[in-house]
């Protein structure tokens, strides 16, 4: 079946156009462009704008919530999975979409992040990626490659990066893909399908930060950074046939877990539903 | 020889915390205080300090980890601000009990919901009875001087608590100010050498700190952090003098402006109370008898010393950058202190609360002249009107 054509505008629906426009983020960073595959990506589901849930922490990505019309929170630096999961489990039926940054998934929020995933809490995790803390001005965070400059590591960054996927699949997610702001058609997709994920699902969006450490590296302007993006990158399959060394410094892209495991909020119910049957059997037998 | 540079207050702040040279700086960036510790880390990068940086991953680690490298015996550093601070709270306990002389410069900035980074005192008021000392700073200069005191009132024997230096978030952090910049040498002379009294890394005599401590000793360890308290004005005084004296300032407990002829006076602290000078000299050239008073050291709290300042005036107008929720009459945490002083201490003046600020929302002079005029009214009547009000705020 052929997919109908998209109307140009589609992002006009969703947009709160009475809030704080024009968006604060700089002129050619990524963050937008991962705003726009989740979008469309909940527009191609056709799902009700009143059943998607998004929550931010704080930052640059943190942002996110204030433009769009979904149900929204914003909330502190760290804690978004932790607020979405009290959300989820109240109202299981709805679609919640956290986003976060690298910093805010990974440093000050990383126990969430990986016991969300352990716990495999039907939640949308998008953690863009732009490894820094971009908001507080290209402080190193947890994603920062070696060797890069920060303004905390003015000679040179020491300390390893998480690498995001492989540490969600690692962690027990149902659902985990990586992709770049370049390739937003991919995102896009593997945004959808994490949406309809019944389990924990990750997508890392790799994205770059042109005005804080871009700037310290001399990395170029924003559309070099994509450039580097594009060029940077291989598939899953292409990394198979690839060595060790021929992989180092690429950013790989694809699905790398899809699994079905059971769902939290799925298996509380369970055990609610098992404990009534006990009482109301003892209730019978008294 | 000192010098006078253009700083902003955070660089005032990492220009102290340079000639400090403490042993080890744990931190985490938040607005407004990050251009602090992103300043000082190019200092330690540069290899002008010999200080460790520890760049966390959150504020609780921040403080966890200033707690254990002051329980190592080392001189500890840190800075944040609002919900940085608020996230450390758990730890700021540990750190007042512990009795580690910790450092931090906190920039006020309003806590969240919903989210704001500008100034108001939510973040330091909540942090009233956690057992760290707190003084607060107009400018930049005092940030500067405040930091420097606060060494070596922290570390005192006597005293052995962490001290909180604030400054108003944006309106001086950020602004340029001259500052006097004092020569490092005199400085470092000034705050001398940290001599840890039971360092945990002392291997001939083992220490414990934090075990566990029930109904038999825990009551105990609580008095000894009440005596402290207790210690800590004459010290505050004892260092303020010494500092004076040398580099030609004039610290106390709070700072009285045109005061003693008074017959009304505004208490206001941090950079407001530069606004209220202004204002002071204003109403002064009509032949207005008004006053300012300006506290600095608010843990301990001066109640008495305030109270024998303030005896003589016939009205007070408390001014408060954060709300005490559910407090009588909701009225700001410095006014219920306050009130609280007084009225022990014998002083009967009609008092009332300005709540102002609040998510940096601008103060003017003229909102600050309408307080004074307020109180010459209450002055004149003996009766307030209205105990609490919230200033240029949507009703
Ligand atoms: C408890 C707390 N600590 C620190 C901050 C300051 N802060 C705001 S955003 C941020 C880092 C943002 O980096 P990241 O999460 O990677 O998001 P980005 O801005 O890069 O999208 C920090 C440290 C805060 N808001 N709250
Ligand atoms: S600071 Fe960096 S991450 Fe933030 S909006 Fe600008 S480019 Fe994007």
């Amino acid at each position: 079946m052929r997919r109908q054509r998209r109307e140009s505008r589609v992002h006009e629906r969703y947009l709160r156009h009475s809030k704080k426009f024009p968006n604060i983020w700089c002129a050619g960073c990524g963050i937008g462009i991962v705003l726009g595959a989740i979008i469309r990506a909940v527009d191609g589901l056709q799902l009700d704008k009143d059943d998607v849930a998004m929550i931010s922490g704080i930052g640059c990505t943190g942002r996110m919530p204030v433009y769009v019309d979904f149900n929204t929170m914003h909330t502190t630096h760290g804690r978004a999975l932790a607020f979405a999961t009290g959300l989820k489990m109240v109202r299981p039926e709805m679609k919640v979409i956290v986003v976060m940054g690298d910093g805010d998934a990974l440093a000050i929020g990383g126990n969430h992040f990986i016991h969300a995933a352990r716990r495999n809490i039907g939640l949308t995790a998008i953690v863009v990626n732009n490894l820094t803390y971009g908001m507080t001005g290209g402080q190193y965070s947890p994603t920062t490659p070696i060797g890069a400059l920060a303004t905390t590591a003015p000679y040179g960054h020491i300390e390893q990066p998480f690498p995001i996927a492989e540490l969600a699949v690692a962690a027990g997610a149902a659902f985990v893909a990586r992709s770049t702001v370049y390739h937003v058609r991919e995102l896009e997709k593997y945004i959808a399908r994490a949406i309809n994920v019944e389990g924990f699902a990750v997508v890392e969006a790799v994205s770059y930060c042109h005005t804080t450490l871009g700037r310290l590296n001399r990395w170029g302007t924003a559309p070099e950074m994509m450039r580097r993006l594009k060029e940077n990158s291989v598939t899953l399959k292409q990394a198979e046939s690839m060595s060790e060394e021929e992989k180092r410094g690429k950013i790989v892209r694809g699905i790398f877990v899809e699994q079905e495991i059971p769902e939290y909020t799925r298996l509380y119910d369970r055990i609610i539903e098992r404990a009534q049957q006990r009482t109301s059997l003892q209730v019978e037998t008294a | 020889m000192s010098k006078f540079e253009a700083l902003t207050g955070n660089a005032a702040v990492a220009t102290a915390m340079r000639q400090i040279n403490p042993d080890v700086v744990a931190a985490y960036p938040i607005t407004p205080q990050t251009s602090t510790v992103q300043t000082f880390a190019d200092f330690v990068a540069d290899g002008l300090v010999d200080t460790e940086f520890v760049c966390v991953e959150s504020e609780h680690s921040a403080m966890s980890a200033c707690v254990g490298a002051s329980a190592a015996g080392a001189r500890v550093m840190t800075a944040t601000a609002a919900n940085g601070l608020a996230l450390m709270w758990e730890i700021l306990y540990i750190a007042a009990s512990n009795r580690c002389p910790i450092v931090m410069s906190l920039v006020n900035r309003a806590l969240s919901a919903p989210i704001n980074i500008h100034c108001d005192h939510s973040d330091v008021m909540g942090i009233r009875d956690s057992g760290w000392l707190i003084l607060f700073s107009e400018n930049g200069q005092e940030a500067y001087d405040n930091l420097i005191q606060a060494v070596r009132i922290a570390e005192h024997p006597d005293v052995l608590l962490p001290v909180a230096i604030c400054q108003d978030g944006f309106i001086t952090s950020h602004a340029l100010e001259r500052v006097e910049i004092y020569d490092d040498a005199d400085v470092r002379a000034f705050v001398g050498e940290y001599k840890p009294q039971w360092p945990l890394l002392d291997l001939e005599h083992p220490k414990t700190y934090g075990p566990l401590d029930f109904y038999d000793y825990y009551y105990e360890h609580k008095r000894q952090q009440v005596e402290a308290m207790e210690h800590a004005q004459r010290v505050i005084l004892e260092v303020a003098e010494e500092f004076n004296r040398k580099f030609n300032r004039n610290y106390g407990l709070f700072e009285p402006y045109r005061l003693e002829d008074a017959e009304v006076a505004v208490i206001v602290a941090n950079s407001t109370a530069g606004t209220a000078r202004v204002v002071v000299d204003r109403l002064r050239d009509e032949g207005l008898k008004v006053g300012l008073l300006k506290p600095r050291v608010f843990r301990p709290f001066p109640a008495e010393e305030l109270a024998d300042a303030l005896s003589h005036l016939k009205a007070v107008a408390v001014m408060d950058r954060s709300i005490s929720f559910g407090a009588m009459d909701n009225a700001g945490p410095l006014f219920l202190e306050l009130a609280a002083a007084l009225a022990l201490h014998g002083v009967q003046v009609p008092m009332a609360d300005y709540v102002y600020g609040l998510g940096g929302r601008d103060i003017l002079p003229h909102e600050i002249e309408r307080v004074y005029r307020d109180a010459l009214k209450v002055a004149e009547t003996g009766r307030v009107e209205r105990r609490v009000t919230y200033l240029s705020v949507r009703e």
